[in-house]
């Protein structure tokens, strides 16, 4: 992590290479092959998702992280007991990568009583706090005071941890953002605002939308460390560079914004046909010499960590456990007309500890 | 009993919840260094230091946001608007983010945070800075509103507020800041959700919240002087949770009811009282339930002009009479 002045494109190290970083260098067969395996459960989910949607079964917007699946999982693995996560509508992979369950994921996309927010958030709103995962946030850049106030919580009692404040390349001109980045900076907090720029902020381009000559570089401004990861498709590199900034968070309580260089398969949700903005050929490009999986996997057989037959059988693990998800979603019931005035108020909640009195609910 | 200003008793509350939870925080522009923008935090971080009382910049969105998330992880941050006007800066936090987490989490989260501040007219500062929105905040499911009309209910009610676990807007009121009564020295809360009798009388409920309803007791006393009427005036304190069975029971006895408050009349606290009694005590009325509010335009800067355009004592003693024709 450096303070830099000029260039939106940082130089590469000479000779970096991001196996050989002390924290990649260490991972053992067993830890190389769970990265592997938590990115294609994440590819298999959002596959059996559209799926779903497409048959109906999934309403409202579905935004699918084909092609991030390395962010997720690389932050994640380097995140540590007292460590923070919080993101936007595209939910899905950090919520696999923090350990929540298929079933419940996919239940709460079709909207029953066993999803992880009983069918009350849906697609976009997931939550887990018992994972340190704080959703799941519908509104661009809205979450990210909130992973500011995650991180000054930390601080306030005393704990070593940090936030990592998630948001896609769309939300860097919300001014919410830019008051975050200014109370992070002015009171020290160890959050890593993680900009997952995947080029379009729905159907804008990155330089129909945001000025400057990179979204990271804005950080200078606020006086905070701020670096580009420009292979975000290599989940080792991902590692490197956020376990860098969770090292200055956690022992210096210093904020960083990180911005991942990424790219999405799908359109912005399953509702974008994607005709307009981008053409074909520069999916199909990116597929070919980027793809965050087909990469990892390459450098893993490479190394003999993985073999063809045991790719074959995390891909099928993958699937069938993405397949009993909506078997499972399918056969769970949907919430009851009592559920909807529940999880409202704590109060109502609880009701023996309930202090107030009077009326809450006025139907 | 020791007389206090408003502003102590909020103070003196803040205070006993700060000493009392190592989790509550006060925090907003102006709250530490500059002793409050009105002097409700005065000597405050002098006393329990930077750590608890926390200046921030001018920048609602994020720092309100911030305290959101703060409250998430387990703090109870109370956090001062200088003005309760400037909460249409931070709309997305308060609305989207505290109101809905509890619900959209299926009941993983809740949000213990408070946000304090005077939301009224009547200082002559022009329509960005006299929003009264303790109909707007209340249309959330999700949010309580509390707006205490003197000091005694201002500390009971904020420190109820304070160990509340769900977020509250409480709406204080710069007029009110400097005015004292009778308040006992250490402990006790005013449950939200209860409304105060401040007046029994048995021909007429005016009702209400605020410092409308302060003059409500004004126009009371003239009711009884020049036409011998008994008018109950009722300060619901509390607009959600809302004491129904307070407004009903006065009604009932009354068969009359006025609602006296500062806000604009569309959609107002007024008009779902109005609603509800017509809806539960509709066999008791003698005469359809009057409202009176703020004349129905922005909040105008002319001093005299914006004397008149707000509730004042003859405008309530006018409205009474009219209910009673």
């Amino acid at each position: 992590m450096t303070k830099k002045s000029a260039p939106a494109k940082k130089p590469e190290v000479a000779g970096y290479n991001a196996r050989q970083a002390p924290i990649n260098a260490k991972l053992g067969h067993d830890e190389l092959i769970a990265l592997y395996r938590d990115m294609v459960r994440i590819r298999r989910f959002e596959e059996r998702c559209l799926r779903s949607y497409q048959q109906g079964k999934i309403g409202g917007f579905l935004h699918l992280y084909i092609g991030q699946e390395s962010i997720a999982v690389g932050c994640v693995s380097v995140m540590g007991k007292h460590d923070h996560i919080i993101t936007a509508y595209r939910d899905h992979g950090h919520a696999l990568a923090v350990g929540m369950g298929m079933n419940e994921m996919m239940a709460e996309n079709y909207g029953k009583y066993t999803g992880c927010s009983k069918g009350k958030g849906g697609s976009m709103h997931y939550f887990d706090p018992s994972r340190n995962f704080w959703g799941g946030h519908g509104i661009v850049g809205g979450q990210i005071p909130l992973g500011t106030g995650l991180a000054y919580a930390l601080k306030y009692k005393g704990l070593k941890g940090a936030a990592l404040a998630f948001m896609g390349d769309g939300a860097v001109n919300q001014g919410a953002v830019h008051e975050s980045y200014n109370l992070a900076a002015l009171m020290s907090l160890p959050v890593i605002f993680i900009i997952e720029n995947n080029g379009y902020s729905m159907g804008t381009s990155q330089e129909r939308s945001s000025a400057g000559p990179s979204l990271a570089q804005r950080a200078e401004g606020y006086g905070m460390n701020w670096d580009i990861i420009e292979n975000g498709h290599d989940v080792l590199e991902v590692r490197d560079k956020v376990a860098a900034a969770l090292k200055l968070a956690h022992e210096k309580s210093l904020p960083s914004v990180l911005e991942i260089r990424t790219y999405r398969y799908r359109g912005h949700s399953v509702a974008d046909p994607d005709t307009t903005y981008r053409d074909k050929q520069e999916i199909e490009a990116y597929k070919a010499t980027k793809d965050p999986l087909m990469v990892f996997q390459n450098s893993l057989l490479a190394e003999k960590v993985l073999t063809d037959d045991s790719i074959a059988k995390i891909d099928e693990a993958a699937r069938a456990e993405a397949e009993t998800s909506a078997q499972f979603a399918e056969a769970s019931p949907f919430p009851s007309v009592e559920d909807i005035q529940k999880d409202v108020y704590w109060e109502a909640d609880n009701p023996a500890d309930r202090k107030s009195q009077g009326t809450l609910f006025f139907n | 009993m020791p007389v206090i200003s408003y502003r102590e008793a909020l103070r003196h509350a803040m205070s006993e919840e700060i000493e009392r939870d190592p989790n509550v925080v006060l925090m907003g522009e102006e709250v530490a260094q500059f002793n409050g923008a009105y002097k409700v935090s005065e000597g405050m971080l002098a006393k329990y230091g930077p750590q608890r009382i926390v200046d921030t910049p001018i920048s609602e969105a994020g720092f309100i946001g911030m305290g959101v998330g703060a409250a998430m992880l387990g703090l109870r941050p109370v956090m001062e608007l200088m003005f309760f006007s400037f909460y249409t800066v931070a709309f997305d936090q308060i609305f989207n983010n505290a109101a809905n987490i509890r619900y959209m989490s299926g009941g993983l989260i809740n949000c213990p945070i408070v946000l304090r501040g005077p939301a009224n007219g009547g200082t002559n500062v022009g329509a960005t800075h006299s929003h009264t929105p303790e109909s707007i905040a209340a249309y959330h499911p999700g949010i309580k509103v509390v707006v205490p009309s003197n000091a005694y209910d201002a500390k009971g009610l904020m420190k109820s507020a304070i160990r509340d676990n769900d977020p509250v807007m409480f709406m204080e009121n710069t007029i009110l800041y400097g005015e004292t009564m009778e308040v006992p020295d250490g402990e006790y809360l005013v449950p939200l959700g209860k409304a105060n009798i401040l007046r029994a009388g048995t021909d007429l409920s005016i009702i209400g919240h605020g410092r409308a309803i302060q003059m409500a007791l004004k126009a009371a006393d003239l009711l009884k002087e020049k036409h011998n009427i008994n008018a109950e005036v009722v300060d619901l304190r509390s607009i959600r949770p809302l004491d129904e069975e307070t407004i009903l029971n006065s009604v009932k006895k009354t068969n009359r009811a006025l609602y006296v408050e500062e806000s604009k009349p569309f959609c107002s606290v007024g008009a779902m009282v109005a609603a509800i009694i017509s809806d539960k005590a509709f066999d008791y009325l003698d005469a359809p339930v009057k409202r009176l509010t703020s004349i129905d335009s922005p909040a105008i800067y002319s001093m005299p002009l914006e004397k008149l355009q707000l509730p004042n004592v003859d405008r309530i003693y006018q409205a009474a009479l009219e209910t009673l024709k």
